[in-house]
């Protein structure tokens, strides 16, 4: 087993590195020149070319990929064009809000999915099992901005009980935190839910037709625990692969979520980034992102062969 | 419901006219349980009999009021201790599944929770049902395991059910429904998925839990001679209605209907051995000290010679795991050899599949165990049978159609067939479907893989008559790969016993099932079970030696 899993760390360790190539080659043929977008109206040939060999542009771009990838491994991600300072100062504070933010909304998120799954298995084909799979369906497919917005408009405009706006600062104390991007937290919700709540009710149906189960109700089992404690465990493994891919989401997909409610996170940070041509920032970001949606999948990997007791227990 | 007031002889089971129906949200479909009534009391073991279909199973599990999907009580009652488990309530009904009626099923495998330990489960019904304490439960469990014969019983309860063997998990599922000492146990065909040898120690242990604990148990089976060893009452079902009830030694001995007259008969005939016709001529298939294994690790075929001519039936017997299948596979290319030669008519086979010509294809053909697997459900007969025809002879589509109702009718199939699919056929005729495939290459020899052990015991033996018609008729060569030493007994002429991947004995099959046999040789055809009640008793008292003799043979082996 643990070469199975010491297989999946290197296999991560791969897709990282194929991902950074991607990143490198996406910012490379980015429309417009780097130096050009620094000196915007002052640009004259010779203080182009002068600007180009000052970054290093004018070597060849393998050259420069192994540099960047090597500072990247040591920490170093370069400078920000835009605002001179250290790319790792000025991601840290966003990526900070942007982890707080998808905890917060997993947190509440992955249990109240698991459960709403587990009792839709439960009560499969009666009303609640109905209800929910409608409403969770509709929740999936209204887009999150729209949900954003609802949510802004009767829990925040008509009742006033949430901001509508979640400007946290470095400064802000936790519990503050915590109420002021409630709203988005929700939004996040609404979103992942659905997926999460579904795959785990189609996948406890799935194994309830085996044998084994129907061994448990032969036991004179109440329904609830051949659900909870028979089912649930062997339908694990894709469970966690669906609530890691929504993670993920949490972490890479909130680009929009942040923009309804003005949440400074690293999804905005690099859209910023790109209209600028701040090439190094958004080299980071897509590193940042990369990384967490790998290693997020990893673990996931990871737990569903710790879920599958024969490899747990070897004979 | 337990504990107190036992006695033995007093009702504590009956069974009235029971009707069970499948219903379905389309209406009514058909009736799987035609008013069966039968009565059981406390100590007695009644034994229900009969093919697939009999419904058996559906009436075992009623006595726990379920019933599978669809399927719904419709008539009749169910008397446990005077009261109608078709009127309980739902809560009523748990409680009596497992303290008062207990169930074991036939692939333990299947019916354990791969992700709980065996203590976790055998003690749920106990501790879940407030019956014993957790310590309590444990401490019993600890002695059924060990009543139960099994290895290192107080620590047994700690493994997963793939870390134990299928015999020690069928024990296990047997101390799982005795743990809150429930008034009935239904044995559901608790012995079929076990080899001969597992299933006389397996068996041996049931009957000494039932009797030593006084249960009173409805045993299921389609085996005759097994139901013969352990119950006092025998019922033959067929199609959900009951055909013949009587003590065990009656229906053996003098049978009243047909139907009995004929399973009893199947059961007892064959052992006249199939003579072995030397003709001389040079053999069609020569496999010699041919070895193979998986991921190169263990021998799975270690040094196996077998020899086929044309003509022949040569049976390849042995216990699941002794590589007779991967012996099937080997010959047929689908797993290399790693050394040794495999001839067909002088030439020598290449080792891989891939790399043999459409000829040597042809030549050799396979029928496998599972027809409803190896029949792709999507194609029409047409299609299924046609493709080797045109595949092999490149034939008009005319011809291909010509040659498809020709074999159909060869397979006492009707015409109208051709364009059904593998869905609406039954398990016999979908196994005949496999014949007429592999025939359409028109082969010199076919490997029949545990062709009849997926099918009833009447339907079997048409698929055996069929094979044998075919064999006369075509001079056919088969290789006949079965743990079912009955049939080989009558249908192989030569035979040749597997035993962890090497052959252990090998000729006609009249000397080596003849004494002097070889000692494995003689521990598989002793756990043959007999249809005589006593049987068991006999082959238990010799046990003890006969294991000796193969474990002191198995040292002697060669390699």
């Amino acid at each position: 087993m643990l070469r199975l899993i010491a297989q999946r760390l290197g296999l991560g360790l791969i897709t990282l590195w194929a991902a950074s190539i991607l990143i490198f080659v996406g910012t490379e043929i980015l429309p417009g020149d780097l130096a050009s977008a620094i000196l915007q109206n002052s640009a004259t040939p010779e203080s182009l070319a002068e600007m180009r060999s000052e970054l290093g542009l004018d070597r060849p771009a393998i050259v420069r990929y192994g540099e960047w990838l090597g500072n990247a491994a040591r920490g170093d991600l370069g400078h920000s064009l835009a605002s001179k300072r250290d790319v790792v100062e000025e991601l840290s504070p966003r990526l900070k809000n942007t982890v707080f933010l998808a905890a917060y909304a997993a947190i509440i998120a992955v249990p109240l999915a698991v459960a709403l799954g587990l009792m839709a298995a439960i009560w499969q084909g009666g009303v609640y099992d109905r209800l929910v799979n409608f409403v969770t369906l509709l929740t999936i497919s209204v887009p999150e901005y729209l949900v954003g917005y609802i949510l802004i408009k009767y829990l925040s405009v008509q009742m006033g009980w949430f901001p509508s706006l979640a400007n946290v600062t470095p400064e802000t104390p936790t519990l503050d935190r915590i109420y002021l991007t409630f709203l988005p937290v929700m939004t996040l919700v609404l979103v992942v839910v659905a997926h999460m709540m579904r795959m785990t009710r189609a996948s406890v149906l799935n194994i309830m037709a085996s044998p084994y189960i129907e061994m448990a109700f032969l036991k004179g089992l109440p329904k609830w625990r051949v659900v909870v404690r028979h089912a649930f465990p062997n339908a694990l493994a894709p469970i966690i692969n669906v609530i890691a891919l929504n993670l993920a989401y949490l972490i890479v997909g909130v680009v929009v979520v942040e923009a309804v409610f003005v949440y400074p996170g690293l999804g905005q940070l690099m859209v910023d980034a790109v209209s600028k041509h701040d090439v190094p920032v958004v080299q980071a970001c897509g590193l940042v992102f990369a990384a967490a949606f790998i290693l997020l999948n990893m673990i996931a990997d990871i737990l569903a062969i710790l879920s599958n007791p024969r490899l747990r227990h070897p004979r | 419901m337990s504990g107190h007031g036992r006695k033995v002889g007093e009702t504590i089971l009956k069974v009235e006219k029971l009707r069970v129906e499948v219903r379905t949200d389309r209406g009514n479909g058909p009736t799987l349980v035609h008013d069966v009534s039968l009565e059981l009391k406390r100590g007695e073991v009644i034994g229900l009999i009969g093919e697939s279909g009999a419904g058996k199973s559906t009436i075992g599990l009623c006595t726990l009021g379920y019933t599978r999907g669809g399927c719904r009580m419709t008539g009749g009652q169910l008397f446990f201790e005077g009261r109608d488990i078709r009127q309980m309530s739902a809560t009523e009904r748990r409680a009596l599944r497992g303290p008062g009626v207990s169930y074991i099923a036939q692939s333990a495998a299947a019916s354990f929770n791969p992700a709980m330990t065996l203590m976790q489960q055998v003690c749920e019904i106990p501790v879940k049902h407030g019956i014993l304490s957790v310590a309590e439960a444990e401490a019993t469990a600890k002695r059924l395991f060990r009543e139960l014969e099994l290895p290192n019983p107080d620590t047994f309860g700690d493994r997963y059910p793939h870390q134990v063997s299928g015999g020690q998990l069928q024990r296990a599922m047997a101390a799982m429904a005795m743990a809150a000492k429930p008034d009935i146990l239904v044995f559901d065909e608790p012995t079929t998925a076990l080899d001969v040898t597992t299933q006389v120690e397996v068996l041996a242990s049931f009957r000494k839990l039932i009797r030593e604990h006084g249960t009173a148990a409805i045993y299921i089976t389609h085996d005759l001679a097994v139901v013969a060893q352990i119950a006092d009452h025998i019922m033959v079902l067929r199609h959900g209605k009951m055909v013949e009830l009587g003590t065990c030694d009656q229906i053996l001995q003098a049978p009243r209907e047909e139907y009995t007259r004929r399973l009893v008969a199947e059961r007892v005939a064959g052992h006249a051995f199939r003579e072995d016709l030397d003709t001389g001529e040079a053999p069609l298939l020569q496999v010699s000290n041919v070895v193979a294994s998986y991921h190169s690790l263990l021998r799975v075929i270690d040094n196996v010679s077998v020899e086929v001519r044309r003509g022949d039936t040569v049976a390849v017997v042995g216990e699941s795991g002794s590589g007779k299948s991967t012996l099937a596979r080997v010959i047929i290319g689908l797993l290399p050899r790693q050394s040794g030669d495999i001839r067909f008519q002088g030439q020598s086979l290449p080792p891989a599949l891939k790399d043999r010509s459409k000829d040597q294809l042809r030549r050799v053909q396979m029928i496998y165990q599972m027809a409803d697997v190896a029949l792709n459900p999507n194609q029409t007969l047409h299609e299924i049978i046609g493709r080797p025809v045109q595949f092999y002879f490149g034939r008009s589509r005319e011809d291909v159609r010509k040659r498809v109702l020709e074999l159909l009718r060869l397979m006492d199939l009707p015409e109208t067939f051709i364009n059904r699919k593998p869905g609406e056929l039954s398990g016999g005729q979908k196994q005949r479907i496999g014949i007429a495939r592999a025939l359409a290459a028109e082969p010199d020899l076919i490997i029949c893989d545990e062709v009849t052990s997926a099918l009833d015991q009447l339907v079997g033996e048409e698929i055996l008559r069929l094979l044998k018609k075919l064999q006369e008729e075509l001079g056919l060569a088969y290789l006949f790969i079965t743990h079912d030493l009955g049939t080989v007994k009558r249908i192989a002429n030569k035979v040749a016993v597997m035993l962890k991947g090497k052959l252990v004995a090998g000729g006609e099959t009249s000397k080596v099932f003849a004494p002097p046999y070889h000692p494995y040789t003689k521990l598989l055809l002793s756990s043959v079970p007999e249809m005589r009640s006593d049987w068991l008793d006999e082959v238990l008292a010799s046990r003890v030696q006969t294991l000796a003799a193969v474990r002191a043979a198995q040292v002697s082996l060669p390699g």
